[in-house]
C-alpha cells in the first residue's frame, strides 16, 4: 500500500465529511446570511476533497476517480478524523467543531505548502487561502457566542468540553506520517499541535471560554475505526450513486 | 424583548470591483456587528469574483433625501442644458476632449 495514497485519503476524507456535514445546514442556518456562509464553507471543503481524492486516485493507479473513492468505499475504508464526523448538533456545536478543525487546517495547509510533491503543495497553497477565511469566520463566531449571552456562552462551553477529546486524530502520528515526513512530502501531525493550541487558547481567552482540562483523547479515524455517526452520514451521501451508478446531473 | 432587538441591524453593502473605479451599492444584509457584515457581504455579494474591496455602512447611518423634496431638489436642473458638455460646440482643432 502506498503511503502517499493513505495520507491523501486522510486529507480528502476530512474535507469530504466536513463538507457533507456543512451541506446539511443548507436551508437551516440561523439567518439567511449565515446559511450562505456555512454552505460556502461546505463547498470549499468539497472542492478540497475533490482535489485530494483525485490525486489519491491518480497515485493509487487503480482507475478510481474522486467519485469512486467518495461514493464506493465503506465506513472502515474512510480515513477522516473522528472530529469531523461528530454530528452537527446545534449551531454552537457546528461552530466549535469547525473552529477546532479550521485552526488545525490552517497549520496543516501552511506546512503542506512546502511539500516536495508539487501537486500536493499546489493543492495545499490553494486550500490555505480558504482555510484562513474559514478560521476567520469560525473564530469570530467563537468570540461572539462565548462573549455573547449567558446561554450562548454555556452552550459553546459545553460543546467544547464534548468535542475536544475527538481532536486526538488530528495530531496522531504513525507509520504513514513518519514516511511522509521522511520523504519530505507530508507533515507530521504531532508537530501541528503547538500552533493549533496557541490559536485555540488565544481565541478562548478572548471569548471568555475555558480551555477544557486535558483528558484522554479518542483516536482511530485514521485507521478506519469510526463512530456510529459516520455510517448515517455515508448512507445519506452515498445512496444516490450506489442506487443509480450511471446517474448524471 | 422588543421587536428590534430580535433582529440584527441592517447594513448597506458597497463593492469595488476589480475593474471599477468607485464602490457601488450592491444591496443590503443583516449582521450583528461590522466584522460579521463584512464576512456576510463577502459570502453574499462576492462569490463570483465581483469584488476587490468591500464597504459596509449601518443603514441607520444613511440620511436619504425625501421623495417629497424631489421637485425642489432636482427639477431646477431641467432647464440648465449648458451644464452638459454636449451643449457646447467644440472646434475641430480641439483634440482629446
Amino acid at each position: 500500500m502506498d503511503a502517499r495514497f493513505e495520507y491523501l485519503l486522510r486529507l480528502g476524507d476530512d474535507a469530504l465529511i466536513l463538507g457533507q456535514q456543512l451541506g446539511l445546514w443548507t436551508g437551516h442556518g440561523p439567518v439567511l446570511e449565515e446559511d450562505i456562509a456555512l454552505t460556502n464553507i461546505g463547498l470549499d471543503q468539497i472542492g478540497q476533497a475533490r482535489a485530494w481524492l483525485s490525486l489519491a486516485g491518480k497515485i493509487e493507479g487503480a482507475d478510481r476517480d474522486e467519485d469512486r473513492l467518495a461514493y464506493f468505499r465503506t465506513q472502515d475504508e474512510f480515513r477522516n478524523a473522528l472530529l469531523v464526523e461528530r454530528p452537527n448538533g446545534h449551531f454552537g456545536d457546528t461552530i466549535v467543531r469547525q473552529f477546532l478543525f479550521d485552526a488545525y487546517a490552517v497549520a496543516l495547509h501552511k506546512g503542506l505548502s512546502d511539500s516536495k510533491d508539487d501537486e500536493l503543495a499546489a493543492i495545499a497553497r490553494k486550500s490555505a487561502k480558504e482555510s484562513a477565511y474559514h478560521l476567520r469566520h469560525s473564530r469570530a463566531w467563537m468570540v461572539r457566542l462565548g462573549d455573547g449571552t449567558e446561554e450562548s456562552h454555556d452552550k459553546v462551553q459545553t460543546s467544547l468540553i464534548q468535542l475536544m477529546p475527538y481532536t486526538g486524530d488530528l495530531f496522531h502520528s504513525d507509520g504513514i506520517s513518519e514516511q511522509a515526513v521522511g520523504e519530505g512530502w507530508g507533515v507530521d501531525p504531532a508537530s501541528l499541535r503547538s500552533s493549533w493550541k496557541e490559536v485555540v487558547a488565544e481565541t478562548l481567552s478572548e471569548a471568555g471560554l475555558d480551555l477544557p482540562e486535558p483528558g484522554p483523547e479518542q483516536t482511530g479515524g485514521r485507521i478506519g475505526r469510526h463512530t456510529e455517526q459516520l455510517s448515517y452520514l455515508l448512507a445519506e451521501m452515498q445512496v444516490l450513486p450506489r442506487t443509480y451508478p450511471d446517474a448524471k446531473w | 424583548m422588543t421587536v428590534e432587538s430580535k433582529h440584527w441591524p441592517l447594513w448597506e453593502v458597497f463593492i469595488r470591483s476589480r475593474q471599477g473605479l468607485s464602490h457601488r451599492h450592491v444591496g443590503s444584509l443583516h449582521a450583528a456587528d461590522a466584522e460579521m457584515a463584512i464576512e456576510n457581504a463577502r459570502d453574499v455579494y462576492t462569490r463570483r469574483q465581483e469584488g476587490a474591496s468591500i464597504w459596509v455602512v449601518p443603514a441607520s447611518a444613511i440620511t436619504a433625501s425625501s421623495p417629497d423634496e424631489k421637485e425642489a431638489l432636482f427639477d431646477p436642473a431641467d432647464d440648465k442644458v449648458y451644464r452638459h458638455p454636449t451643449f457646447y460646440d467644440l472646434p475641430d482643432e480641439v483634440k482629446n476632449m
